[in-house]
C-alpha cells in the first residue's frame, strides 16, 4: 500500500502532500523535511529507491521517487508493491499532469492544487492504486470539467 | 461545517469541492463524521456514478472506524451488484480493500466473496487489477475461502502474456501489455502454493517462461518507461518463481537473468537484482548458481556509487555466504568496511561477526577476523561482539594462546580502540601467561603495556582493566609490587568513581592479605561458558526484522556470556540451593554491597570464604547469564504447566522460595492459626525491566472450592526492574481436602505475555495445631482410633541420611507436637495434633518408626477420618 506520496521542490518546499495513513500536523511537516533530506542529497543517476525515514516506519518501508527538473515525486510504500510498478505509476502520474495542464509546470501545482488532487484521486484511492491507464483518466478528469463547466455557466447564465 | 453543506449540494462542482476539503483536512476522528457520512450515504444510494465515485473515494481517502461500521455492510453489495458501472466497481473494491486494512472486523465475509473471485474474469481491466489487489489481501488472511481464484488469474495472465497486445483496451503501457495488471495477478498467486492440477501448473510454468522470454527479446522502445515496465513483471515473475521454489529450471533461468541485471547500466535494475537474489541465495537449488555472481557484487559493493545498492550488495554477500566462500567474503567485506558509509557500518559489523564465527574453520582466523573489526571499525562493535570473542576464546583451548598473543600485538598499535583494550584486558587477564615464555612479552611488559592505555579509557574499561591486574597477581607474582604500586596509588584509592575506588580497594587488600593458594582459587580461571548462540543474530535480527536474514536457522538464540559481570571471582560462588531458597530477598544479580544471599553462602561454609566477603563485582554465573538474557530482550514465553517443584519443600516449613525463573521469583512466608492462614507471596523482579499489566490470581478446582476459601488481594499492575511486590493471600480451611490451588501469574515483559502457575503449598498440616499429652493418654487414644480404615501406614526408603534433629525439626515442622518419651523404644518418633477446619476437628496421631540398618522408615498414622489420614501420611512421607 501507498502510505504518502508527496511532490516538493529541489528547496524543499511542499508542492503537495498526500498522506493515507493519519498523522498529526507535526508529523506531516517533519516526514517532508525528513524525505527531503534523504531523497535530495542523492545524485542523478543513482537508483530510484531507498529505505524510508525512521519517521515513516524504517527499513520496512522503501521511498520510490524521481525527479524532474524543479520537482521530486515520492511515494512512500511498503513492501506489497512493485517498486518498478510505482515508479511506472509515477510517470504516468506526471504525464497525466502534462496532458491536462499542457506542459504542467511547478506553478501549475500551485495554481490548481484541486485539480491535482482530483488528477490524483482517479490514480491512487486510499493508498491503493485505483487507475493506471492514462487515458481512462484524463477522460474521468475530462468528464469532471466539463461538468463544472456546464454548473458554472449554467450560474452565470 | 461549510464543507458538510457543500457536501450534500447536488451541484457537481459543490459537491466535489466538499469532498476534496474532506479528504485532504478532515482526519479521521472529526466530530463532523457522523454529518458527513450522512451525505456520503445519500451519494452511494444516488445511482449517480460520479457521486457515488465521490463518496467511495471520501471513504476510502478517510477509511476511520465510523465511516467502517457505517457503510462495511453497503459496499460489497455495489461491488458485486450486476448493474453497477465498471469505474464505481473498480473504486469500490478498493475502497473495500481500505476497509478492511483499517478495520477488519467491520466486513463481514460472505457469499460476496465468491462473486467478488469471478471480477477477475471481467471485461474491464481496471476492474480487474482493482480486484485483483483487493483479493491478494483477502487471499493473506483466510486463503481456503480464495482458492478458487489461483485457476482464474493464471488463465487471465496467460491470456495477457500471451496476447499480441490487441484486445487489452488501453491498458498497453510503452509496449507491454498491462503490466500493472501482470504484476498484481504474479502477487496474488504469490499467496499460494503452486498449484495443484499439473495442467493449471504447466500454464503457469509457461506463463513464467514466456515472461522469462520476452526479457531476452530486443526492446520494442528506447524509453525507459518500456523496460520498466517489462522488468516489473519480470521481476514479479522471478519473485514467483522463488516463492514457488519447485522448478529448478525456472530458478536457474531466474538466476541467470538476475546476474544479467547485476551488470546492466541501470542502477535500479542492479538494485532490485541484488535484492531479489538475496531471496534465491536461500532456496537449495539455485544456491549454487547465486555463488557464481561472487565476483560481480563484490564488485558493485567496491564501485557502485549508490548507497542503497552497496546495502543491498551486503545482503546479498551475506546471505550467499558458506563455508567455501566464507573467508573471501569476510575479508572483501572488512576491506569495504574501512570506508563503508556510517549508516551502514553497525549493521556489517554485526554480519561480519556473524559469518565469522559461523564458518570459522579455524578460530586463530575468527580471532583475527573480529580483532581487525575492532581495530576498523572500533565504534560500531558493539557490546555483544566482543563478549562473543571472549566467550568463544575462554571455550576454545587451542586458541588461547594464539588469542592472547595476536592481543599483545594488536594492542602495541600508538592508538588502539577501547573495545580492543577491553578485550586485550580480559584475554591477558586470564591467558597471559600462554605468553609470559617469551621475552618481549614478559608480564611486566603486558601489564605495562595495559596500563599504557589505562588513563585513556572510560570508566567500565578501567574496571576491568583493575581486574585484569589482580588476576596478574595471581598469574605472575613476580609482577606483584609493581601492580599493587599502582592500586595503592591515590588516583585509584581516592578515585571519584565508586566503583573504581571500591575495586581498587578491595583488590590491594585481597593482594596483600591473601595466601597465593586462596589467591589462586579466587581468581582461577573463568570455567567454560554454557555453549550458547550468539546474541549478535539477535540484534541484527533485532535491527533488520526477521524476513532480511535468509539463510540463518530460525531458533531463537540464546545469548553468550558477559564479560564484566562474571568478571573474577565467580566460578567459586556456588552455594547451595537450599540455602538459597530459605532467603525471601530477591537474588538480584546485583554487584555490590549487601546482597544477604552471597553473605550466607559465604559464612555458612562456602570453601572460598573471600569470593563473597569482598563483595566483589560478582554474581553467581547464573546470575550473569540472566543479565545478558535481558539484554537480549527476547524471552520465550513460559509453558504454562502448573509448576509444583518445590511444592513438598514447604510440607514442613512456612517460607521460602516456591518458584524463580530468569526473570522472575516468588517467595513465600505464611502464618497459620487454628483453620485460618494467611500467605505473603513476595515477587521479585529479576530483570532491570519494569514488568507490565502484572496480575496474580488464586484457582481452585471445584472440589477445592467447597473445602478451602482463598482470596487474594489485588496487586499492582507494574512491578519496576529489581523491586519486589507484596501479596496477601487469605485462605480458610472449611473441611480436609487434599488438592492445592493454583497461583496464575501473568505479566508482560519486553512485549511478550509470560504466563507462570504456581501451586501453593497450602496443605492439610498447616492447620495443625499440635496436642501435648502424656503417654498414657496417647496410648489411650491410639487404642479408641483402632478401626482398620482410620489407620493407615507406610513402609518407605529413607531418602535422605536418618539424622535424629533433622527429623525432630521436620516432625515439629509438620506441625504436630513431638512427644518425647512416649514411646518405649527411644528411637521411635511420635506425634499428637489436632486440624482445625471450619466445621470438624480431627484429633492425629503419628509414630515414625526409624530402621537405620535397612535405611527404612514405618509412618503410621491414626485420625478419625479416613481420608485425613491418608493424605498426611502422603505428606509426611515424601519428607524423609
Amino acid at each position: 500500500m501507498i502510505k504518502a506520496i508527496l511532490i516538493f521542490n529541489n528547496h524543499g518546499k511542499p508542492r503537495l502532500s498526500k498522506f493515507y495513513e493519519h498523522y498529526n500536523e507535526d508529523t506531516e511537516q517533519q516526514i517532508i523535511r525528513e524525505t527531503f533530506h534523504l531523497v535530495s542529497k542523492r545524485d542523478e543517476n543513482v537508483c530510484n529507491f531507498l529505505e524510508g525515514g525512521m519517521l515513516i516506519g524504517g527499513s520496512d518501508y522503501k521511498l520510490i521517487y524521481r525527479h524532474y527538473a524543479t520537482l521530486y515525486f515520492v511515494f512512500c510504500v511498503d513492501s506489497s508493491e512493485s517498486e518498478l510498478g510505482i515508479l511506472d505509476l509515477i510517470q504516468v502520474f506526471v504525464e497525466t499532469l502534462d496532458k491536462c495542464f499542457e506542459n504542467v509546470c511547478e506553478l501549475d501545482l500551485i495554481f490548481h492544487v484541486d485539480k491535482v488532487h482530483n488528477i490524483l484521486a482517479e490514480m491512487v484511492m486510499g493508498g491503493m492504486v485505483l487507475e493506471t491507464n492514462m487515458n481512462e483518466i484524463i477522460t474521468q478528469v475530462d468528464a469532471q470539467n466539463k461538468m463544472e463547466k456546464s454548473e458554472v455557466t449554467s450560474v452565470l447564465a | 461545517m461549510e464543507a458538510v453543506n457543500l457536501l450534500s449540494s447536488n451541484k457537481y462542482t459543490e459537491k466535489q469541492i466538499g469532498y476534496l476539503f474532506i479528504s485532504v483536512l478532515v482526519n479521521s476522528n472529526s466530530d463532523l463524521i457522523s454529518l458527513i457520512n450522512n451525505g456520503i450515504k445519500n451519494d452511494l444510494a444516488s445511482r449517480n456514478p460520479t457521486f457515488m465515485n465521490l463518496a467511495l473515494h471520501c471513504i476510502a481517502n478517510v477509511g476511520s472506524r465510523e465511516m467502517a461500521e457505517a457503510f462495511a455492510s453497503q459496499i460489497p453489495s455495489i461491488l458485486v451488484a450486476g448493474d453497477t458501472m465498471d469505474s464505481v466497481k473498480q473504486s469500490a473494491a478498493l475502497c473495500l480493500l481500505r476497509l478492511n486494512r483499517t478495520s477488519p472486523d467491520l466486513v463481514p465475509m460472505g457469499e460476496w466473496t465468491a462473486r467478488v473471485v469471478h471480477l477477475l474474469n471481467d471485461q474491464h481491466l481496471g476492474v480487474v487489477t482493482a480486484a485483483a489487489s483487493l483479493i491478494t489481501t483477502l487471499a493473506q488472511k483466510s486463503p481456503e475461502d480464495f482458492k478458487t481464484s489461483i485457476s482464474l488469474a493464471v488463465a487471465r495472465l496467460s491470456r495477457i502474456v500471451t496476447s499480441a497486445s490487441i484486445d487489452l483496451q488501453d491498458y498497453t503501457y510503452y509496449f507491454v501489455a498491462a503490466p500493472w495488471l501482470s504484476v498484481k495477478l504474479l502477487r496474488l498467486l504469490q499467496c499460494y502454493p503452486p498449484p495443484e492440477d499439473a495442467a493449471l501448473r504447466s500454464r503457469l510454468t509457461e506463463c513464467l517462461e514466456t515472461i522469462l522470454n520476452k526479457a531476452q527479446e530486443p526492446p520494442k522502445s528506447k524509453k525507459v518507461q518500456h523496460s520498466n515496465a517489462k522488468n516489473a513483471v519480470l521481476f514479479e515473475a522471478i519473485a514467483l518463481i522463488i516463492h514457488h521454489d519447485s522448478e529448478p529450471t525456472l530458478l536457474v533461468r531466474a538466476c541467470n537473468q538476475l546476474g544479467q541485471f547485476l551488470q546492466h547500466r541501470e542502477t535500479n535494475l542492479r538494485y532490485l537484482a541484488l535484492e531479489s537474489m538475496c531471496t534465491l541465495a536461500s532456496s537449495e537449488f539455485s544456491h549454487e548458481a547465486v555463488k557464481t555472481h561472487i565476483d560481480t557484487v563484490i564488485n558493485a559493493l567496491k564501485t557502485e556509487r549508490d548507497v542503497s545498492v552497496r546495502q543491498r550488495a551486503v545482503d546479498l554477500l551475506y546471505a550467499m555466504c558458506d563455508r567455501s566462500n566464507a573467508k573471501q567474503i569476510v575479508a572483501e567485506m572488512l576491506s569495504y568496511l574501512e570506508n563503508a558509509d556510517y549508516s551502514i557500518r553497525e549493521e556489517m559489523v554485526l554480519k561480519v561477526a556473524i559469518l565469522a564465527e559461523k564458518y570459522a574453520v579455524d578460530y586463530t582466523w575468527y580471532v583475527d577476523t573480529i580483532l581487525n573489526l575492532i581495530r576498523i571499525a572500533g565504534d560500531y562493535v558493539s557490546e555483544e561482539v566482543w563478549y562473543r570473542v571472549i566467550q568463544i576464546v575462554i571455550n576454545q583451548d587451542d586458541v588461547q594462546g594464539y588469542a592472547a598473543k595476536t592481543v599483545f600485538e594488536a594492542l602495541q598499535a600508538p592508538a588502539c580502540h577501547e573495545n580492543l583494550v577491553k578485550v586485550g584486558g580480559y584475554i591477558l587477564g586470564e591467558f597471559g601467561n600462554l605468553i609470559a615464555g617469551d621475552s618481549r612479552s614478559s608480564p611486566l611488559v603486558q601489564f605495562n603495556l595495559l596500563h599504557s592505555k589505562f588513563h585513556l579509557c572510560s570508566v567500565p574499561t578501567r574496571a576491568l582493566l583493575l581486574s585484569a591486574y589482580i588476576k596478574f597477581i595471581n598469574l605472575f607474582p613476580e609482577v606483584k609490587a609493581t601492580i599493587q604500586d599502582v592500586l595503592r596509588s591515590d588516583s585509584q584509592l581516592r578515585n571519584a568513581d565508586v566503583e573504581l575506588q571500591q575495586r581498587a580497594i578491595e583488590y590491594l587488600r585481597l593482594s596483600c592479605i591473601a595466601s597465593t593458594d586462596i589467591l589462586a582459587t579466587v581468581l582461577e580461571e573463568m570455567p567454560p561458558f554454557p555453549e550458547r548462540e550468539s546474541s549478535i543474530l539477535a540484534k541484527l535480527k533485532k535491527k533488520k526484522g526477521p524476513g532480511n536474514l535468509p539463510d540463518i536457522d530460525d531458533t531463537r538464540w540464546n545469548v553468550n556470556g558477559s564479560a564484566e559481570h562474571s568478571e573474577d571471582t565467580e566460578s567459586t560462588n556456588k552455594s547451595p540451593p537450599s540455602l538459597m531458597a530459605d532467603l525471601l530477598p530477591t537474588n538480584r544479580p546485583r554487584p555490590a554491597s549487601s546482597s544477604p544471599t552471597l553473605l550466607s553462602a559465604g559464612t555458612m561454609g562456602s570453601s572460598h570464604p573471600f569470593t563473597d566477603l569482598l563483595n566483589l563485582n560478582s554474581t553467581p554465573s547464573a546470575g550473569a547469564s540472566l543479565l545478558v538474557d535481558v539484554l537480549s530482550d527476547i524471552s520465550t514465553p513460559a509453558p504454562i504447566t502448573v509448576s509444583e517443584d518445590n511444592f513438598s519443600r514447604f510440607v514442613c516449613k512456612n517460607n521460602g522460595v516456591i518458584y524463580e525463573d530468569q526473570l522472575l521469583q516468588i517467595g513465600l512466608k505464611a502464618e497459620y492459626r487454628q483453620n485460618l492462614g494467611r500467605i505473603y507471596v513476595f515477587y521479585g523482579n529479576k530483570t532491570s525491566t519494569q514488568f507490565l499489566s502484572f496480575s496474580s490470581s488464586v484457582t481452585s478446582s471445584d472440589t477445592l472450592k467447597t473445602q478451602l476459601n482463598v482470596h487474594a488481594k489485588a496487586v499492582d499492575p507494574t512491578v519496576d526492574g529489581g523491586a519486589q511486590l507484596q501479596q496477601v493471600v487469605n485462605i480458610e480451611c472449611l473441611s480436609d481436602f487434599t488438592d492445592a490451588p493454583v497461583l496464575d501469574i501473568q505479566f508482560r515483559y519486553g512485549g511478550t505475555l509470560q504466563k507462570i502457575a504456581v501451586k501453593l503449598p497450602v496443605m492439610l498440616n498447616k492447620f495443625f495445631q499440635p496436642t501435648e499429652m502424656t503417654s498414657q493418654d496417647f496410648f489411650q487414644r491410639w487404642k479408641q482410633l483402632g478401626v482398620p480404615q482410620q489407620e493407615v501406614q507406610t513402609i518407605f526408603k529413607a531418602q535422605h541420611p536418618m539424622d535424629t534433629d533433622v527429623t525432630n525439626a521436620k516432625i515439629l515442622g509438620f506441625g504436630v507436637a513431638l512427644l518425647i518419651g512416649v514411646d518405649p523404644n527411644p528411637a521411635n518418633f511420635v506425634g499428637a495434633g489436632v486440624i482445625h477446619t471450619k466445621n470438624t476437628q480431627v484429633g492425629c496421631l503419628l509414630r515414625l518408626e526409624p530402621n537405620t540398618q535397612a535405611q527404612m522408615y514405618r509412618l503410621t498414622l491414626r485420625t478419625s477420618r479416613e481420608s485425613v489420614s491418608q493424605r498426611l501420611c502422603d505428606l509426611l512421607s515424601d519428607q524423609f
